[in-house]
């Protein structure tokens, strides 16, 4: 074989292992992606119907329910605007706490309801998930735009309709 | 008083490293010998000063001086000597100033063990490692400096994450840290080369044990870190793709591909411009490493937005040390060549299949864990890459490296055949795949499992018969302990980090693929099963640690044999809560045993005797730690080699003679 030709087959075989990999990143990266949305999006109708995403906010104070076998719960997630019922089904991490920020995985049903597989809490000294109190800051400014929506609408003349 | 001094004596090690930056590199250039001269009592002096101030930061530490910001912060006056030794490197400061320390270490070392090198190579060498500590010491200085004061003093100290305290904490940051800074020698070595514009045999014999030295600390660093998180966070997971251990994960691939690079360069003379690229890539990812876990990225990215100065500084650094480097690399790389040529069916080409494989897997790492964070911080969509993506993608590129491992152990260098390759693995081949077959028979596992199983085997056969066929290559009658003597330890070392790595790969394939779990609720005296075992809650009580209070479970681990039923363990989870931040902790219970772990952990108190637990058994666990260490041993072996250790100690005669032999050993 002479030089040249080897050459050109070393580029050629280093291209094959980007192109396989190129082909493996994006196949998983299709399938394996994890999207977040709020509450709000997701009420909204924005998020995927059969896929698992994230989801994340703040637990309602009181409001996890233990059922009748001690290791299925449900609890309520808001970002302040919009709250989602959430079931789980094993531990809940030691950073869950109601009140708290949490960012929970899994599919939402046909009634609105999230079914979790698993329920985050990063293991670092901070509480609030980030993905969690973005939820929140969202929710807050929609809320602050249409507070001042109202103020606005409250001091033109209305037409009746 | 003294953090002052501490501050100061950082100060002195900056504007001594700044010196140690210039002055020897450009006397090399320029011929002035006084200032290449310089290089070495330079290093002494930023060990020193850097020790000293890194000295204050743990007696500050130690004293509870909580005027110091970074202190309070991190300790707390209930907290034990040696966590609060260990809080140290707790924190993004201290982790940086940990990390100054190793640099500073490993370029005193460099200093004391390069009498061989010429005066230019030392120069330089020892130049680019003081430009590094710059970089880092101005980076501490300027925006994140372990010696700033709270005034007033606050009364007590915010405490140590509970998940820090402990032994973890205590030896994986350093030797995570050891690692990483270790691949600056290679670094600068790289950047020497390319600015002398020639690279050797010497050059790759006496990088090497470095090399070698670093990525033994970076595998035992990720090691510990991942049998910490093991029994740590509770849960009995062990590897979960999360940016943190990806950021040390990537360093480590390409690391491998360095080594194994190396050995061809040492032996061959071939790959030259392809281990200095390496060589830049490694230490790269280790930046970038400690940048992405150190800096708040990772928490969130808007951190940056908060103290933009740290993030600046940070993309600043990071682009003129890895674009310069790959600006000189452009530039005096053709100079370097490539080395010595050899054909498509070669060792030296199936080292460069490991090299592009291993090299490619690290960029799909890389991928999954940066481009989240690029998506947030360009606000397009918030998304986590999961362990899902990052099992998709490593497992089918690592399979073509773990078989390729058995073949290229045959290769002739330069040239080989394929036929007398196939005649010398046939039994092997057909040695694994029954041994495949047969286990995941006996153990009844998925078809991925069967093709792990058969891949370990295929490796650990394929070595051992090399090791026969090497013993065999003596003449007839000389004892088998001489044989033993006379192989030379790097082949050793190969040889024992691949079957670590064939163990790995058992241990992580038969967890993967047959490990149990159930979360139930426990009242007391209740009992459930898992795995053929036994297990019953037989006592709750409550135990005070020393700033902790925790609840205890005692649970009765048994199995039924034909003589009746035996009592495994007596295991005995708890549940902690830390006083000072009002933290809960799960502390799991493990008994481990060489084909499996038996794992409880207490969830939360369904009421006061009633417990939701979760028990889980995961068979050859131990298989993974066992596999890792015995990859860290063989890389300790390889850099204990003779050969590295002759050439710095003997006389030239000996040297020779030295050589003689090893190219009779060679050659044979």
């Amino acid at each position: 074989m002479k030089p040249r030709h080897k050459r050109l087959a070393l580029i050629l075989g280093g291209l094959a292992a980007l192109g396989l990999a190129a082909v493996l990143v994006l196949s998983a990266f299709q399938k394996n992606l994890v999207f977040f949305f709020t509450p709000t999006q997701i009420l909204a109708g924005e998020a995927p119907q059969n896929r698992s995403f994230r989801m994340g906010g703040m637990v309602v104070k009181n409001s996890l329910v233990r059922q009748a076998d001690g290791v299925t719960m449900s609890f309520l997630v808001t970002d302040t605007v919009q709250t989602l019922r959430v079931n789980y089904h094993g531990m809940l991490p030691d950073l869950f706490k109601e009140g708290k920020g949490v960012v929970t995985q899994g599919k939402l049903d046909q009634n609105h309801l999230f079914v979790a597989d698993e329920v985050l809490a990063k293991h670092d000294e901070n509480y609030m998930p980030p993905d969690a109190a973005y939820a929140l800051k969202k929710a807050g400014e929609a809320k602050q735009a249409a507070a001042a929506k109202a103020t606005r609408i409250s001091y033109t003349p209305q037409s009746a309709p | 008083m003294i953090p002052e001094l501490g501050n100061f004596s950082l100060m002195l090690a900056l504007s001594l490293a700044l010196a140690q930056g210039v002055l020897p590199i450009a006397g090399s250039f320029t011929g002035n010998r006084r200032w290449m001269d310089l290089a070495r009592p330079l290093a002494a002096g930023i060990m020193l000063f850097v020790t000293f101030s890194f000295g204050v930061l743990v007696y500050s530490f130690v004293v509870n001086d909580f005027s110091v910001a970074y202190v309070e912060a991190n300790s707390n006056s209930t907290l034990p000597l040696y966590y609060r030794v260990a809080g140290t490197w707790g924190g993004h400061e201290g982790s940086l100033l940990l990390w100054v320390q190793m640099l500073s270490l490993w370029m005193f070392a460099v200093a004391l063990f390069s009498r061989q090198l010429s005066r230019e190579t030392v120069a330089r060498v020892l130049g680019v490692m003081g430009l590094i500590g710059v970089g880092l010491m101005a980076f501490m200085l300027f925006t994140s400096n372990p010696f700033d004061r709270l005034l007033p003093a606050a009364p007590d100290g915010h405490d140590l994450n509970p998940l820090l305290q402990d032994f973890g904490m205590i030896i994986h940051p350093p030797l995570l840290y050891m690692g990483y800074v270790g691949f600056s020698v290679a670094f600068s070595f790289a950047l020497a080369a390319l600015m002398g514009g020639q690279l050797d045999a010497t050059w790759a014999r006496w990088s090497r044990p470095w090399t070698l030295m670093a990525w033994v600390f970076l595998t035992l660093g990720i090691f510990v870190g991942s049998f910490w998180a093991y029994y740590e966070l509770g849960w009995g997971g062990w590897w979960f793709w999360d940016a943190v251990e990806n950021a040390s994960f990537m360093p480590w691939l390409v690391g491998t591909a360095l080594i194994h690079s190396l050995a061809v360069t040492e032996k061959r003379g071939s790959f030259k411009n392809w281990t200095v690229l390496l060589a830049i890539i490694t230490f790269s990812l280790s930046l970038l490493g400690t940048f992405l876990v150190r800096s708040g990225v990772l928490t969130s990215v808007h951190a940056f937005a908060t103290d933009p100065r740290r993030g600046l500084f940070i993309l600043i650094f990071l682009a003129i040390v890895i674009g310069g480097a790959l600006t000189l690399y452009a530039w005096r790389a053709p100079k370097v060549g490539l080395g010595g040529r050899f054909s498509l069916f070669s060792r030296e080409s199936m080292l460069l299949v490991n090299n592009v494989l291993l090299l490619t897997t690290a960029g799909t790492v890389l991928l999954g864990t940066l481009y989240p964070l690029f998506l947030d911080a360009l606000g397009l969509a918030k998304i986590s890459v999961g362990p899902p993506y990052f099992e998709a993608v490593f497992v089918p590129l690592m399979l073509p490296v773990l078989f390729l491992m058995a073949p290229a152990m045959f290769m002739r260098w330069k040239h080989s055949s394929l036929t007398e390759i196939v005649k010398r693995l046939r039994w092997v081949a057909l040695g694994s795949v029954l041994t495949g077959l047969l286990l995941s028979l006996a153990l009844a596992t998925s078809v991925m499992a069967a093709a792990g199983l058969t891949l370990a085997a295929w490796i650990m056969l394929a070595t051992l018969s090399h090791v026969a066929q090497r013993l065999q290559h003596f003449p007839a009658g000389t004892p088998v302990l001489n044989r033993l003597r006379s192989v030379p330890r790097s082949y050793w070392g190969m040889v024992i980090a691949h079957l670590g790595l064939a163990v790995f790969v058992i241990g992580v394939t038969l967890v993967k693929g047959l490990e149990s779990s159930s979360d139930v609720s426990m009242h007391l005296g209740d009992t459930t099963s898992i795995a053929g075992y036994e297990v019953r809650l037989t006592d709750l009580t409550e135990v005070k640690g020393p700033n902790y209070v925790a609840a205890q479970g005692t649970f009765v681990v048994s199995q039924a044999t034909v003589s009746g039923v035996k009592v495994i363990a007596v295991l005995k989870p708890e549940k902690r809560v830390f006083t000072v931040q009002q933290m809960p902790m799960t502390d799991a219970a493990i008994d481990r045993g060489l084909f499996r772990d038996i794992y409880i952990s207490l969830g939360d108190a369904i009421s006061d005797d009633t417990w939701a637990v979760r028990v889980q058994c995961k068979p050859f666990v131990s298989w993974i730690w066992g596999g890792s260490i015995l990859i860290a041993l063989g890389g300790l072996l390889a850099l204990l080699d003779r050969r590295y250790r002759l050439a710095t100690q003997k006389s030239p005669q000996a040297v020779a003679q030295s050589v003689t032999v090893a190219s009779v050993i060679v050659v044979e």
